[in-house]
């Protein structure tokens, strides 16, 4: 063999080789009995003292094997070829340290997956096995004893999104007695649900049970709630964040506001309300945005405000009865140190004016989802009464549009979940509340769930029409008698065979979810990936759905993707109970795979420090060296490739042991291996 | 060329993507040729470019390089890197007098056990067409290079892992 870099010609360290038989999963196409025969023999001088093979080394039999081999052959290193190392790498490590060894000091190499799962012919499979063995071994040779880091966990928590996802998140935490910093952008908490009238499938009135849980969240003595706020900076790692919040001026003094709204019913100034009441209504300059906000303190909207437009006015002021009012006023920003982090930042709307053929915007008669809760929202701007935008007649004929921006190519591929039950509802609500007729046009009816599809049963039986097909366009140019005057549904009708044009009064969009605008913004500023689409991305989609590949951070809610409320509640209180488990572990133990920089050979160049994803490099200006936090760093290893002066080297992963295991695995290719 | 040519294949995979997409497609019993010897990195980002030109010195044939699809990577964007890494690499091994075609950049998610399959399949192919990577040939030039280099041919001339003898 050329001596490469990684090369160690001197070997003293004593290897035990392991082969595993997996049953006949490995033996039945890997010869291992030939392949541990092979190392124990062949590889000698490399340090090979035993290789063994056994049915299962993953048992405790196979496991005692390693164990008394460690003691009695006083192996320093211990190779085992078997499954992958996502597997079992932790059993053999744990062995490995049952007797004595350090942990790091195993190597497991994957001759199941990557050798006998996926090849046919034994001869060749065989002879790869050995030089998977060969490069594991090579590798191990340049293994040194690690102890994994223990970091401390802060027992404070930062939930950022005062939905119904972060309000039951921050609860639960708070119920167990600790501190919850609950951060949420609007004046007051409540999210989307707060906008609803009724929720399916039970219709029970959304705020009856929206706003106990709000007014639990705003008085608990273990929840600093921070409305009104924005989260400007996060620095640190697991157990250990450092959060820069900027509360923004309420220009309302809240030690003193009583939250009496004499402020908002002496504002002269009317603006259209686009966040809460979806553009269908009013609010003041300084307002609360609905009547059970949570804080009860109004914001002044600075924008808007006729004293801040043209000098004068200060109604507010002349009328509070406490003093409150304070122009003034500046955005105040505080640091607080936390232990994990859950994100539940929600979702918007799909805008319902890029799908042109179906009018939004044009068409005064079309309605978004959002815009209809607050139509039939008792406390919207009609009172609950459903009328067309003249604002007084009441339709005859309502036609709901499924799947509006969602699955379609042109807008988004994926289904949002929420919006055949969301039109159901809205079939149910207009038909009781109207006696209009209502047409529902899906394209696939989606109602899984506890009590779902009995509401689908519930809804046809009331007598609404149900037309399978993708509404082709929404127009009031009347072509047909009775079509005058009306807003004309052109669509196939999939199931009768046939298109059809169905005059209504009203149509209403049911628009998909879409991520929140700025939800890329947020993942870079927490450090966490997002789907294209812009949805956070978990840790895994099946067995770890809250959490991220950033450790100490959660996600929960619309944030990670469409769901509904019962949903969106569970990942809340899922998101909590793993910040629990966190906070009473104390301290957490973090895989030692890092990177460092030899100071010595560091020359300054700083071509590493913006090549770091998670800012764990410092540039030390006086001595003109960059060093590495270890806390921080995730050992993704890309400074070490990067360095010009080879100054980093990665724990686990540097260069020697992959020069080393490139080496082992040619092995046979380059003629070491005389044929016997 | 030689018809029994075998060519070797050193893939280097991401620890969070495609080394469990190696994985995926041995839980799902797929199929590929045993020419491909993988290295588990914990990120693209990490593969240092004399890790390749170590393993085509070595005696592979090719080398793999695969990776989180981009937007996907585990730690944010290194993914990038690795990829800037790659075009550079390519450019220099034509430089070398090397086929570029002898490195390969593939994303594969974790999911993707088919595809990272079909890939070391279409690229064991690919490197068989293009032959052995003769690097006295092309080491002759230099005479830095040349000892090792031909002393590394010889060896390689018979290379088929299976008429390697047990």
């Amino acid at each position: 063999m050329t001596s490469g870099n990684g090369h160690k010609p001197n070997v003293e360290e004593r290897i035990g080789v392991y082969v595993c038989h997996c049953g006949s999963n490995i033996a039945g196409v890997v010869d291992v009995q030939q392949v541990a025969e092979w190392a124990a023999l062949r590889l000698k001088h490399r340090g090979v003292v035993i290789g063994r093979d056994y049915k299962f080394m993953c048992s405790s039999l196979g496991q005692e094997l390693i164990e008394k081999d460690i003691k009695e052959l006083g192996l320093t290193r211990v190779v085992v070829a078997a499954c992958s190392p996502h597997l079992h790498e932790k059993t053999f490590r744990t062995a490995c340290e049952r007797a004595g060894l350090n942990p790091f000091l195993c190597e497991l190499v994957s001759i199941r997956e990557q050798v006998s799962w996926v090849h046919t012919d034994k001869v060749a499979a065989t002879s790869k096995a050995k030089a998977v063995v060969s490069g594991g071994i090579e590798r191990v040779l340049h293994h040194e004893p690690l102890e994994p880091m223990r970091v401390p966990i802060h027992p404070a928590t930062l939930v950022v999104g005062g939905g119904i996802a972060g309000i039951q998140a921050a609860l639960e935490i708070a119920n167990a007695g600790y501190h919850v910093y609950l951060v949420e952008r609007e004046p007051s908490i409540g999210g989307h649900m707060a906008q609803f009238d009724k929720t399916f499938p039970t219709l029970d009135c959304a705020a009856c049970i929206l706003t106990p849980r709000m007014v639990e969240a705003g008085t608990h003595p273990h929840i600093t709630l921070l409305t009104h706020s924005n989260v400007e900076k996060v620095e640190g790692f697991v157990g250990n964040f450092n959060v820069t919040i900027r509360k923004k001026a309420r220009k309302v003094n809240v030690d003193l506001c009583t939250g009496c709204g004499i402020c908002q019913e002496k504002c002269p100034k009317k603006v259209v309300d686009e966040v809460y009441e979806a553009g269908l209504g009013y609010r003041k300059a300084i307002y609360t945005p609905f009547a059970q906000a949570v804080p009860k303190y109004p914001v002044m909207d600075v924008a808007n405000c006729t004293y801040f437009e043209k000098g004068t006015c200060k109604a507010c002021e002349k009328f509070c009865p406490t003093n409150a009012i304070d122009f003034k006023q500046e955005d105040e920003v505080i640091t607080v140190d936390v232990g994990n982090i859950i994100l539940a930042t929600g979702y918007d709307i799909f805008d319902a004016r890029k799908v042109t053929n179906y009018g939004y915007g044009r068409l005064a008669n079309v309605f978004t989802s959002l815009e209809l809760e607050r139509l039939t929202n008792a406390a919207g701007p009609t009172n609950g009464q459903i009328v067309l935008r003249d604002g007084k007649t009441i339709p005859k004929a309502v036609g709901v549009v499924h799947c509006v921006g969602s699955r379609d190519r042109n807008f988004n591929n994926y289904c949002s979940v929420i919006c055949c039950m969301q039109s159901l509802k809205f079939a149910h609500l207009v038909h009781e509340r109207t006696g209009a007729i209502v047409y529902n046009f899906y394209i696939d009816m989606r109602t899984p769930f506890k009590d779902y599809d009995e509401f689908y049963q519930r809804v046809m039986e009331e007598g609404t029409l149900f037309v399978r097909g993708k509404v082709a366009e929404v127009t009031d140019a009347a072509r047909l008698p009775g079509e005058e005057g009306k807003l004309i549904i052109q669509v196939e009708d999939t199931l009768a065979g046939k298109q059809r044009r169905i005059p209504v009064d009203m149509v209403i969009l049911s628009v998909g979810l879409e991520p929140r605008k700025d939800s890329k913004e947020v993942a870079k500023q927490f450090g966490i990936s997002c789907s294209t689409n812009g949805w956070f991305t978990e840790r895994h989609p099946k067995l770890d759905p809250v959490a991220t590949m950033t450790e100490g951070i959660y996600i929960a809610g619309c944030a990670q993707g469409p769901k509904d409320i019962p949903a969106t509640v569970v990942q809340g209180a899922a998101a909590s109970a793993r910040v629990l488990g966190k906070i009473q572990q104390k301290e957490i133990e973090l895989e030692p795979v890092r990177a460092s920089i030899n100071e010595a050979q560091c020359s300054g160049c700083r071509i590493c420090n913006n090549l770091c994803p998670f800012n764990a490099i410092l540039f030390h200006e006086d001595s003109k060296v960059s060093e590495i936090n270890p806390a921080l760093c995730q050992g993704c290893g890309t400074c070490v490739a990067a360095c010009p002066a080879g100054a980093i080297s990665g724990t686990g992963f540097s260069n020697e042991q992959i020069f080393a295991q490139i080496e082992g695995l040619l092995l046979l290719n380059v003629g070491e291996e005389v044929p016997a | 060329m030689n018809n029994d040519f075998e060519p070797i294949i050193i893939g280097f995979t991401c620890n969070w993507c495609s080394y469990r997409a190696a994985d995926l497609a041995g839980t799902s019993r797929m199929k590929y040729p045993p020419n491909i010897r993988l290295i588990r990195l914990m990120c693209s980002g990490r593969l240092d470019p004399t890790f390749v030109f170590k393993a085509l010195a070595n005696g592979a044939d090719g080398v793999m390089i695969t990776g989180c699809h981009p937007g996907e990577c585990h730690y944010l964007e290194q993914n990038y890197k690795a990829l800037r890494r790659f075009h550079l690499m390519r450019r220099t091994l034509q430089g070398l007098g090397l086929e570029p075609a002898r490195v390969r950049l593939v994303w594969a998610s974790a999911a993707e056990g088919a595809k990272f399959a079909q890939e070391v399949t279409s690229f064991v192919e690919e490197i068989r067409a293009l032959g052995p990577l003769h690097w006295g040939k092309a080491g002759k030039q230099s005479s830095v290079t040349s000892d090792q280099s031909t002393e590394h041919s010889s060896l390689m001339t018979d290379h088929s892992p299976k008429e390697v003898p047990a």
